[in-house]
Formats: structure tokens, C-alpha cells, sequence
């Protein structure tokens, strides 16, 4: 096998487990952003909700 | 003053929400400059010289030593984390070095296998048991550990407690690999970058690695504030449901 075989293989894994790692991470955002967009839908609110700029400070 | 006032900045990015608001001004920022600089460490990555003796296999190295490098790094941050979850029971702590955990483990499978390909044409094997390679098959391994422990425990705070005593434990195997190739006799080459000397590698292959560095570094850091607004969001999706449920339990 030629050099250039284990050059673009190890550039390949590794664009393969990056890809993987940044679509994993985007889609299970997307997915936990989904579920509080319902749970808020029907009704339901963290306690402590309110804007930042309310929230008493000590 | 200005330490109270750093005290203070500290403490509110510690605060979940304020966390997540941070986390969103400079996320596209931060994907915008890794994306440029992955741009930039590619071309220069495939355009600079082969080597005299290794040929174009020393394009692996712009790959495989960032990989490496984010690999301790990566371990060294869950450490850090692991003090904050010990020492100050925070629970943003708790989460980082959760959500840091898989970013570690998929960047030492890049160095394990992209060292591995390097090391058929250039060693002649695929892998030796040498105290680098070894030393950083443990790590790996323990990446995998701290995941599964993580996920084997419900109670999320529990889980965080026990995990950090077992980072901080792990993380004697950080100096062990970083000197490895200087305290055994290894086939792995010793340090050729970072040293007391200076670096002994050619500005040709110098600059592609440094810029692949920085852009695995900003690529790290972009994955792990996306990792632990994802935990913050799936921990307030669970209390949410275990409120409602209560609820419903109450109404019934």
C-alpha cells in the first residue's frame, strides 16, 4: 500500500468521528429543545422562569 | 477589587441560566472561527512539503498530535471539573465534566487510530504495547469507564460525586503519558514540540500543526458548551416531568 493510502484513511476516520460527534451533539440539542418547547406548550414552567433581569439578586 | 469583580463574573457564569445565555451570544462565534481555521490547517495541511524521509505520512501528524494533545486536555478540564463538584458540590460542574466525557473518548480514538496508520509505514507495525501507546489505551479506556459509570446511575448528583473521585483518581495516568516517552524506552518518538529546548520540528510542519491545534482546541470548547447546554436542557426536562407527574399524581 502506497503512503497515501494511510494518509487519506486517517484523514477520513477521523472527518468521519468529528462529523459524527458535531451531528450527535447538534441533533440532541435540537431534540432536549424540542421536549422543553412542549413541556412549556402544555403548561408547564420552570419555578424560576422569569426573565434574569427580575430575579432577585443577593 | 478586580479579583472580587473576576469572583463575581465567575459566579455568574456558574449559574445555569446565565450559563445558557453566554452559551448562545457566543456559540455561532465560536463554530464560525473553528469552521475558518479547519479551513485554513486543511489547505495548509495539504499543500506544505512531505518530509525528506517520511513522505506525505507526516500529514497524519496534523491530525494525530492535536488529537492527542485534546485528549489530556479534555481530561485535564473533567479534572478541574471534578474539584468543582468535590470542593464546591456545583452542579454546573457536575455537568461539564459529564458532558466532556464522549468529546475525550472520540479524541483519543482519533490519536489511537490515526497513530496506529502512521505507525504501519513508519514502525512497520500497527501498535506496540510501549508505555505511550499503552499508557494512552488506559486513558481511553477510562473514558469509557467514566461514561458508562455516569449512565449507570439515576440520581444525577450521586453519579457526579462518584465519577469526580474517579477522574481525580485517573488523573495520575495525565503526567504518566505526557513523560512516557522520556522515563521508558519507547518507539514512540519523545516531544518534538512543547520541551524545554524549544521545538526541534521545521516551520513547514510547525505552522499547519499549529493551526490544526487551535482549531481542535476551538472545536473542542464549541462541542463542550453545546454538551453541557444539552445536559442543563435534558436535567429541566426531567425535574419538568417529575413535577408534572407529582401533579397528576396529587390531582388523581
Amino acid at each position: 500500500m502506497g503512503h497515501a493510502f494511510y494518509v487519506y484513511t486517517s484523514y477520513g476516520i477521523s472527518g468521519f468521528v468529528t462529523l459524527a460527534l458535531v451531528l450527535w451533539t447538534v441533533i440532541d440539542g435540537r431534540a432536549r429543545r424540542r421536549e422543553l418547547a412542549e413541556l412549556e406548550a402544555s403548561g408547564l414552567r420552570r419555578r424560576s422562569a422569569a426573565p434574569m433581569a427580575e430575579t432577585p439578586r443577593s | 477589587m478586580t479579583e472580587s469583580l473576576a469572583i463575581t463574573k465567575f459566579s455568574d457564569l456558574a449559574n445555569p441560566t446565565r450559563f445558557l445565555a453566554l452559551a448562545a451570544r457566543i456559540l455561532p462565534w465560536l463554530s464560525a472561527l473553528t469552521t475558518l481555521l479547519f479551513a485554513v490547517g486543511l489547505y495548509l495541511a495539504f499543500s506544505t512539503e512531505g518530509d525528506y524521509q517520511q513522505g506525505d505520512t507526516v500529514r497524519i501528524m496534523y491530525v494525530h498530535v492535536p488529537a492527542a494533545w485534546l485528549s489530556m486536555m479534555c481530561y485535564s478540564v473533567m479534572a478541574l471539573s471534578a474539584i468543582g463538584t468535590l470542593v464546591w458540590r456545583h452542579p454546573l460542574a457536575d455537568v461539564s465534566h459529564k458532558a466532556a466525557a464522549p468529546l475525550g473518548a472520540a479524541f483519543t480514538l482519533i490519536a489511537l487510530v490515526t497513530g496506529s496508520l502512521w505507525g504501519k509505514p513508519m514502525w512497520g507495525t500497527w501498535w506496540v504495547w510501549d508505555a505511550r501507546l499503552t499508557s494512552v489505551f488506559v486513558l481511553f479506556l477510562m473514558y469509557l469507564g467514566i461514561i458508562a459509570l455516569n449512565r449507570a446511575m439515576d440520581d444525577p448528583s450521586r453519579a457526579a460525586r462518584v465519577s469526580a473521585v474517579l477522574i481525580l483518581v485517573g488523573f495520575v495516568n495525565i503526567p504518566i503519558i505526557k513523560f512516557s516517552v522520556d522515563w521508558w524506552n519507547t518507539l514512540h518518538q519523545p516531544a518534538s514540540v512543547i520541551r524545554l529546548g524549544g521545538p526541534t520540528i521545521d516551520g513547514e510542519f510547525l505552522r499547519p500543526l499549529l493551526v490544526m491545534a487551535v482549531a481542535f482546541t476551538l472545536l473542542f470548547f464549541t462541542l463542550h458548551i453545546m454538551a453541557i447546554r444539552n445536559e442543563i436542557w435534558r436535567r429541566r426536562v426531567s425535574t419538568q416531568r417529575r413535577m408534572a407527574a407529582r401533579l397528576a399524581g396529587r390531582e388523581g
